[in-house]
């Protein structure tokens, strides 16, 4: 409950920013705020069910197309809920057909899906629409972006605060720990996993929903950049998936040194980001927090 | 955080390590500042290090090789670079012009490379009063666009004037009896293909040709064994691809293992690249792509001359030369009226300027004399089409066989 408090004080805080902020502080918080709620939906579904899901970019290709499509037909309240029931549905349709698969498959499947959804859209624009490229001409300021994003923010802390201490957060512990036990318990495992999908599928549609008015131009090569599953996985893994703050501090972190390099070593940052993930998988494989945790119960246990 | 990336700027450099360290060095103020967000990494690395980078380098190497940018008092700025990579990334690239803008408060901001990244910067550019010189992005939308951001400029035309010229071209070939009224199209289903067969569909038909193969494939095709011979098979003179640069090799390939030799054979994006003769084996003589230089002309070839010194090789025959004139246009604006932003964008907008495809005036911020279609003749790439502009040669047709 003070997590939570403390969480949205932050936000709020943040919230302020735009009026002592120059553009590109604005920017960086977008970056920051965007990647956070990226990191924190992943690791919703991904941390206790453990499926790595490479899906992130689908989702957030899909919301930002919908605005493409959407945002001159509709007023833009409504082409935000339009993306989230889209997302939503989408989820439910892909978590309903793959979510029994082992893990493994699941990785590759949700690598696929992002793929997927862009041939599906490409090959619809060029034989239905005759289009490839979209325009967004919304008059949205970079402050509004970072505003809409921060109340998405807020929503996922109240939701992954009702997650930790409903029913269905005790039975992901469960699952986390150990799926036959769990089945047995009488969890039901598909709907669970079922549920948890769709909530962080919906809440990455609407960051990219969100986000795509900055962007002016959309086509599925730009809003389907696989980079961006990869940098929620790493960011979420840094921190740590399992614990409720962890990809917070996986998140906002690596956003400022990605930045920070592509200023400094604007030549080197596909080798970079590699050695990282590499770092990370072998040095923190449960996230900093564990790690911390881990060195605090050493000590203990030595004194 | 600040990249100085020039050779020749080093000793500048030191001097002003040493300067200082001494009280009083007012050396900064005869800097000029030009940032770039340039894709460096991702899916739009590889255009982006054929047309934007090596110009940027050869230019700012240029400039201060002089002794810096022209001013209109007669002194001369040396120019310092900021550059970033937007790692192909939209939300990337708008970040960087903002920091930029507002914390490197840069003079001048070259744009990236692409359509989408043109666009994706270009409300951010106009609001912090930058003048944009988009010499990467084709969009047909490019007089709206002008229009709504009235100091953006676009140099390289829409998918419209594209398939448009070809179309005319053929049309000229059919009267003169040179190909029959059949040609074959494939495209692929991706920004520029979709645009240039959008247009040159009707614009083909008008010309009274029958379009006997129609098809779209996806990005990143590999096998063209199928399209080859249905095209092959149709009995059209004529074979076009809007392709990009994979699939303009890998059809070429194809053509060349299948024996398939139409009177003309045309590819997309990748045909003007200088590699292409390279992945012909050395036989692409009377292949027509997009683009085209005027080979002969002293300062194109002064041109490919100092982009093959300065950067080690040579530039494509499309983007490359138009990426240039846009850095010209800009060095003689500044001479002119200096470093305000709004009495530049005046300058580009209603300027004559001498470059090195010769005497260019926008019209409404647009670029319009442009070379449509080009085509391999002895080893360079051609400008063919339009034809009826100073410096076009006369297209090869039919096309000497593969052998």
């Amino acid at each position: 409950m003070t997590g939570s408090l403390i969480a949205l004080a932050v936000l709020a805080l943040v919230a302020c920013g735009p009026y002592i902020l120059d553009a590109y502080g604005i920017g960086l918080l977008i970056g920051a705020v965007s990647y956070t709620i990226l990191a924190s939906a992943w690791a919703m579904f991904s941390g206790p069910t453990r499926y790595i899901s490479l899906a992130t970019v689908a989702f957030y290709g899909t919301g930002a197309y919908t605005v493409a499509v959407l945002s001159e037909a509709l007023p833009w309240p409504l082409v935000l809920v339009s993306a989230a029931v889209i997302g939503g549905v989408l989820a439910l349709l892909v978590g309903l057909s793959t979510l029994r698969l082992a893990g493994i498959y699941f990785v590759i499947f949700s690598f696929g899906l992002a793929e997927l959804i862009r041939q599906l859209i490409t090959w619809f624009e060029v034989s239905v629409s005759g289009t490839l490229g979209r325009y967004i001409f919304l008059e949205l300021e970079p402050r509004h972006v970072l505003w809409q994003l921060l109340a998405l923010a807020a929503v996922v802390v109240l939701i992954t605060g009702w997650i930790h201490r409903s029913r269905i957060g005790l039975a992901l512990k469960v699952i986390g720990d150990d799926e036959t036990v769990a089945a047995h318990a009488g969890i039901n495992l598909a709907r669970t996993k079922l549920i948890l999908f769709v909530l962080s599928s919906v809440l990455i549609t609407l960051v990219g929903a969100i986000q795509s008015p900055r962007w002016v131009y959309v086509e599925p090569g730009i809003v389907f950049n696989p980079q961006v599953s990869f940098l929620t996985v790493i960011m979420a893994l840094l921190g740590g998936a399992t614990k409720r703050w962890g990809p917070v501090l996986g998140a906002v972190p690596l956003f400022l040194l990605f930045e920070w390099l592509s200023a400094r070593f604007p030549d080197h940052f596909s080798i970079l980001l590699g050695l990282l993930f590499i770092g990370v998988v072998f040095l923190l494989p449960d996230g900093v927090l564990a790690a911390i945790e881990k060195l605090r119960k050493k000590k203990e246990a030595r004194a | 955080m600040r990249n100085v990336t020039r050779r020749a700027l080093s000793c500048y450099v030191s001097a002003m390590a040493i300067g200082l360290a001494l009280p009083g060095a007012a050396l900064a103020a005869e800097t000029i500042t030009i940032g770039y967000a340039v894709s460096k990494s991702g899916p739009n690395a590889g255009g982006a290090g054929i047309s934007t980078i090596p110009n940027y380098e050869l230019w700012v190497h240029q400039v201060n090789e002089k002794g810096g940018l022209l001013l209109p008092d007669g002194s001369r700025a040396m120019i310092e670079v900021v550059e970033y990579d937007d790692r192909s990334s939209a939300e990337d690239a708008v970040r960087a012009i903002e920091r930029l803008a507002t914390q490197d408060k840069v003079d001048f901001i070259l744009p990236p490379w692409g359509t989408g990244f043109n666009l994706a910067i270009a409300p951010l550019m106009d609001r912090f009063g930058y003048p944009q010189l988009a010499a990467t992005a084709v969009t047909d939308m490019a007089p709206d666009l002008a229009k709504r951001w009235d100091r953006s400029f676009w140099f390289l035309g829409g998918g419209h004037d594209y398939g448009d010229a070809l179309a005319s071209l053929l049309g000229e070939l059919k009267e003169k009896g040179q190909i029959n009224d059949k040609v074959a199209v494939v495209s692929v289903a991706d920004g520029f293909g979709i645009d240039l067969i959008k247009a040159a569909r009707p614009a083909l038909e008008e010309a009274g040709f029958d379009l006997v193969v129609d098809t779209t494939y996806p990005a990143g095709t590999s096998d063209f064994a199928t399209m080859i011979s249905g095209a092959a098979g149709s009995g059209a003179d004529t074979f076009i691809a809007f392709s990009y640069p994979p699939e303009s090799f890998g059809l070429t390939k194809e053509a060349q293992t299948a024996g398939f030799n139409p009177k003309v054979f045309y590819v997309g994006v990748g045909g003007a690249f200088p590699i292409y003769p390279n992945v012909t084996g050395g036989i692409e003589e009377g292949v027509m792509s997009v683009g085209g230089v005027d080979a002969a002309s002293p300062k194109i070839q002064e041109y490919f001359a100092a982009h093959q010194e300065v950067t080690g090789k040579l530039p494509d025959s499309w983007a490359s030369a138009i990426t240039y004139t846009t850095l010209e246009v800009l060095e003689q604006a500044i001479a002119r009226v200096g470093l305000d932003h709004a009495a530049v964008a005046e300058e580009i907008s209603t300027g004559t300027f001498d470059t090195i495809i010769g005497e260019v005036k926008l019209e409404d911020n647009q670029l319009r004399d442009l070379w449509l279609t080009g085509q391999w003749q002895e080893g360079k790439f051609v400008a063919v089409a339009p034809a009826d502009r100073d410096g076009a040669s006369d297209p090869v047709v039919p096309k000497p066989a593969w052998d």
